[in-house]
């Protein structure tokens, strides 16, 4: 039997609020238990929640940046179930009238083709604080620092095909939500958490086959992993003869295997309602159109641009939109250095080598984009070779300054004199006179090769200083 | 001392024929001594009280008095009191101890007024007697068999039994309206929305409303002018100025259309209480106002989509009592489960558990169409019908109560009996109207209530009309025997 798996996503991103959702605590990551928690957030008698208007201006922008509709009007509802996270025993969230609606991302499959995944809805709503289970013997610790950070829920139609495209569409809103500011994309931080809908039908079959729901997963490599386990369990499940049942699964990434966690049966009536302590939220055309107006370019917009502007290739665009901050840092790098083919040879090759090498982010690298396109100034403008700009480069990188500065210090200037340079070429082709008979005897389309010899033998006379341009030129002269 | 108006108190205070402080040790004297028998406080602040009432005493010296500086009233204990017990008439939260200030709590605090302390309520505002308190009973002044109503019927029966100048309390369904009926004051239930709910502990968000509980018009316009206003706290607040109470009240009846609600005078009705609240129409009459007759053909399904919308929002209000933060938690709980189950049973009283029941069912999958949708479109039909009779009136008249005060008791073995004491509050607080309870002449020389119902913020209208009614009349002014 051949079988077709279909994969849907729900995608929670944490908004990059200042303050909460409904309160006006801090949504900083990381302080004591606790002390990010206002009244509201305790779920204390006779508080109210305030909706933040932050929070709704950033869902706007989602809604734009993928294209879709907006509710003109939308309700938030109260998702009822004990939890002791949950400190009024209810989630504010939106159910029948999500604030964004239809949307649509564009994926790139393997072969390089376009594949539109439908967007169903994103709706805002409250996080949960956590349950600690360590450090208290016998007990549970709870801290509701979390409880009450704004969420924008993200829900994919169910058109992926295949883990590989899965992730791909999950990279793709999180390209989305990053570049346009609404979320720090963090995933250790859980600041961009997955569930995946996963299912298998016989392939050319309409219907789709019972679900399960993979939750929680927060990372590229756990999600591919994740779906592909339960793809196979599934295919192995009812080739044995067995039924899927539809459930909440968790995957283990230490066993690297989904578990069953409660099942449909088990699962809680949420006995949703309009929140009666929030009034519907109506989004304008004044605030759509302000949202408009500082919306960043996006990634698709700005890779096109890429191409046409700079002349680069559609891969070396890609790589350089991928994030936001990398293609701010290309932009600055080109326009400083004043060769932007060499700026993305740079930022993609050197500069992204000693990132990953050194486990840093691009906000904390020790070369920043200036100093960056200060270097690249100092190949275009053959102050230095692209050779010597290497070692510069990695002085740079260890904190000896900029590149004017670390040239200067080493004295590594091209050498561009003619006269410095033809007493250079002579003295080598002086020193070795076998090699320049054989050259000249040789067969013409030989030489080019040959001439290599003496261009090495030149560039280590001068420490790599002399103009390999110029060095080149003068030899060609002098053996003809 | 304490029969005086708020008005009155407030010229004694400024004229120097009494301090707050004197004033306030009076009441809480009062308090302890002739409303012992009422129950009517679950916490009383003497300290607190004392000590505002000295920082009053200062105010009113330095000329910067309010005309509630200095004057003694009590909080309906629903209301979040910074550092004092809120306990909502329940066992859940009889050591709650509030981190802060209900907004209308710290309105008045800054218009002067002194807290003397908390009045006893329904456990949650649920009930109509007052009976389901974790407090025990509070006993109507005017008969010590009989209840003051709820559920706010502390706050009903101090204020009856002159026990302080003035009380806040809050509608759901009647809570303010009934019991000031049955205890022969004034309540008025604001618009919904005009007085912040924030720091209210909820019991049905789309319907609560707080508002004042006094012995006459003037009274409550005075409280109503501190208690009111937008709060950004909470969203469903109006944001919208509030009226000039006071200004309005002098302003002639003399033309103005008051609307008889035929359904309200029917079957149900105590021939009595109708007798007495026919009187109180023929004395707006007598004032230049012109009766017409209206009708609210839905008003009969208020009480049944109440009963679905009220413990809807209930069961969802209530879930925060986990026993996990605060509140009542049970004694060694085994697991999670445990821990919810014992100390929800052993904190709430049954009323409150049978409401979290209902509401959980009408909101349980493949019910919510049936119920809560349905009571939802029933509002709106009760709402349509109040806005067709403001076509032909500018104010409704009805009685409050089907009847007065019953005997402690008497119906609290029978919900429904029980629930039907609001068949003529509830339909204001589904539409969201303003609703107002003066008295009327006493029936078998117990006091009988007069609903007036305006139009959307229509209170200064409210409260001129019962204002003039009370000039006109001495119903407001009868005290129970022995207060």
């Amino acid at each position: 039997m051949q079988w077709e798996t279909v994969i849907g996503l729900e995608i929670h991103t944490q908004l990059a609020t200042q303050s909460k959702i409904f309160s006006a605590a801090s949504t900083a990551f990381g302080a004591a238990p606790n002390t990010h928690a206002a009244l509201i957030d305790l779920g204390m008698p006779g508080v109210l929640p305030v909706l933040n208007a932050g929070a709704v201006r950033m869902a706007v922008r989602f809604g734009k940046a993928i294209d879709a509709k907006l509710a003109k009007r939308s309700v938030f509802a109260r998702k009822n179930y004990f939890y002791p996270d949950l400190p009024k025993g209810y989630q504010i969230s939106q159910y029948e009238l999500p604030v964004v609606g239809e949307g649509q991302v564009d994926i790139v499959l393997d072969d390089g083709s376009e594949k539109p995944i439908g967007v169903t809805r994103a709706h805002l709503e409250e996080d949960a604080g956590k349950s600690l289970h360590e450090d208290f013997h016998g007990m549970t610790g709870i801290d509701l620092n979390r409880a009450g950070t704004p969420l924008l829920e993200i829900v994919s139609e169910p058109d992926m095909r295949s883990a590989k495209e899965a992730v791909a569409y999950a990279k793709k809103i999180h390209q989305i939500v990053t570049y346009i500011g609404i979320c720090d994309g963090n995933m250790q931080e859980g600041s961009f958490r997955m569930d995946a809908n996963v299912s298998i039908r016989p392939r050319g079959q309409q219907a789709f086959g019972t679900r399960a729901e993979l939750k929680n997963i927060n990372s590229f490599r756990f999600l591919e992993k994740a779906i592909n386990f339960e793809v196979e369990r599934q295919i192995e499940l009812i080739e044995d003869g067995g039924k899927v049942v539809q459930e909440t699964r968790l995957y283990d990434s230490t066993k690297d295997e989904t578990r069953s966690m409660r099942s449909k049966e088990e699962a809680n009536d949420y006995r949703y309602f309009p929140d009666p302590d929030l009034l519907p939220l109506e989004i304008d055309e004044a605030l759509i159109a302000e949202v408009i107006a500082d919306m960043p370019e996006l990634p698709d917009r700005r890779r096109a641009r890429f191409e046409s502007a700079y002349g680069l290739s559609p891969y070396d665009a890609d790589v350089l939109t991928a994030s936001r901050e990398l293609a701010e840092y290309f932009e600055t790098v080109a326009a400083q250095g004043g060769d932007a083919k060499l700026a993305a040879n740079w930022v993609m090759g050197e500069f992204s080598a000693a990132l990953n090498r050194d486990g840093q982010t691009i906000g904390d690298a020790p070369v920043d984009a200036e100093a960056l396109g200060q270097l690249v100034g100092r190949i275009h403008d053959k102050t230095i070779s692209g050779k010597i700009a290497k070692d510069v480069f990695a002085a740079m990188w260890a904190g000896e300054g900029s590149a004017d500065a670390v040239i200067e210090a080493r004295g590594l200037k091209q050498i561009t004199d003619s006269g410095a340079i033809e007493s250079l070429v002579d003295e080598v082709l002086n020193a070795h006179p076998e090699q320049v008979e054989n050259y000249r005897q040789a067969d013409p389309g030989k030489q080019p090769k040959m001439i290599g010899f003496f261009v090495g033998q030149i560039m280590k006379k001068s420490q790599g200083k002399a103009n390999p341009q110029q060095v080149n030129e003068l030899l060609r002269k002098r053996l003809s | 001392m304490h029969t005086k108006s708020i008005a009155e108190l407030s010229a004694a205070l400024r004229g120097g024929d009494v301090s707050s402080v004197e004033l306030t040790r009076y009441m809480l004297q009062r308090i302890k001594t002739t409303g012992e028998s009422l129950n009517s406080f679950i916490t009383v602040t003497e300290e607190l009280a004392l000590a505002q009432a000295a920082v009053a005493d200062q105010r009113i010296a330095a000329g910067e008095a309010t005309p509630l500086t200095g004057v003694p009233i009590a909080h309906k204990d629903i209301f979040c009191t910074k550092d004092v017990r809120t306990s909502c008439g329940s066992r859940m939260l009889a050591d709650f101890v509030a981190p802060y200030d209900a907004t209308v709590v710290g309105r008045l605090q800054s218009a002067g007024a002194v807290m003397l302390g908390k009045t006893n309520m329904d456990e949650f505002a649920m009930g109509s007697s007052n009976e389901t308190s974790y407090f025990g009973a509070v006993r109507n002044p005017w008969d010590g068999a009989t209840v003051p109503g709820g559920s706010s019927g502390g706050s009903a029966a101090a204020v009856a039994a002159r026990l302080c100048a003035a009380a806040t309390g809050t509608d759901t369904g009647g809570s303010i309206r009934q019991p000031a009926a049955l205890t022969g004051i004034t309540g008025l239930k604001p618009t919904y929305g005009r007085c912040s709910r924030w720091g209210m502990i909820a019991f049905a968000s789309s319907l609560d409303q707080a508002g004042p509980m006094t012995r006459s018009a003037e009274d409550a316009a005075l409280m109503l002018s501190a208690m009111a206003g937008f709060d950004e706290r909470d969203s469903t607040s109006a944001e919208r100025p509030v009226d000039d109470y006071v200004g309005g009240l002098g302003n002639p009846l003399q033309g103005l259309r008051v609307g008889i609600v035929k359904e309200f005078m029917g079957d149900g009705l105590d021939a009595g209480v109708g007798a007495s609240v026919q009187a109180a129409f023929d004395a707006l009459q007598d004032l230049g106002v012109e009766l017409v007759d209206v009708s609210l053909p839905n008003a009969g399904l208020s009480v049944p989509a109440y009963y679905v919308v009220a413990p809807a929002e209930c069961s969802s209000n209530l879930a925060r009592f986990d026993g996990v933060r605060y509140g009542h938690r049970c004694e060694a709980p085994r697991d999670l489960e445990d821990l919810y189950k014992r100390s929800r049973s052993e904190g709430f009283g049954a009323e409150v558990q049978r409401r979290i029941m209902i509401g959980t069912y009408a909101l349980s999958a493949g019910y919510y169409d049936a119920y809560y949708l349905k009571a939802q479109k029933v509002r709106r039909l009760i709402a349509d019908d109040f806005r067709q009779a403001f076509e032909r009136c500018d104010v409704i008249a009805s009685p409050t109560a089907p009847e007065t005060a019953f005997k402690l008791g008497d119906k609290a073995n029978d919900p429904v009996s029980m629930y039907l004491q609001d068949i003529y509050t509830i339909a204001v607080n589904l539409a969201g109207l303003p609703g107002m309870s003066v008295p009327a002449p006493a029936a078998d020389g117990m006091p009988v209530g007069l609903q007036l119902i305006g139009n959307y913020f229509e209170e200064a209208r409210l409260l001129n009309v019962a204002h003039q009614l009370q000039l006109a009349t001495d119903w407001h002014r009868a005290c129970p025997p022995g207060f």
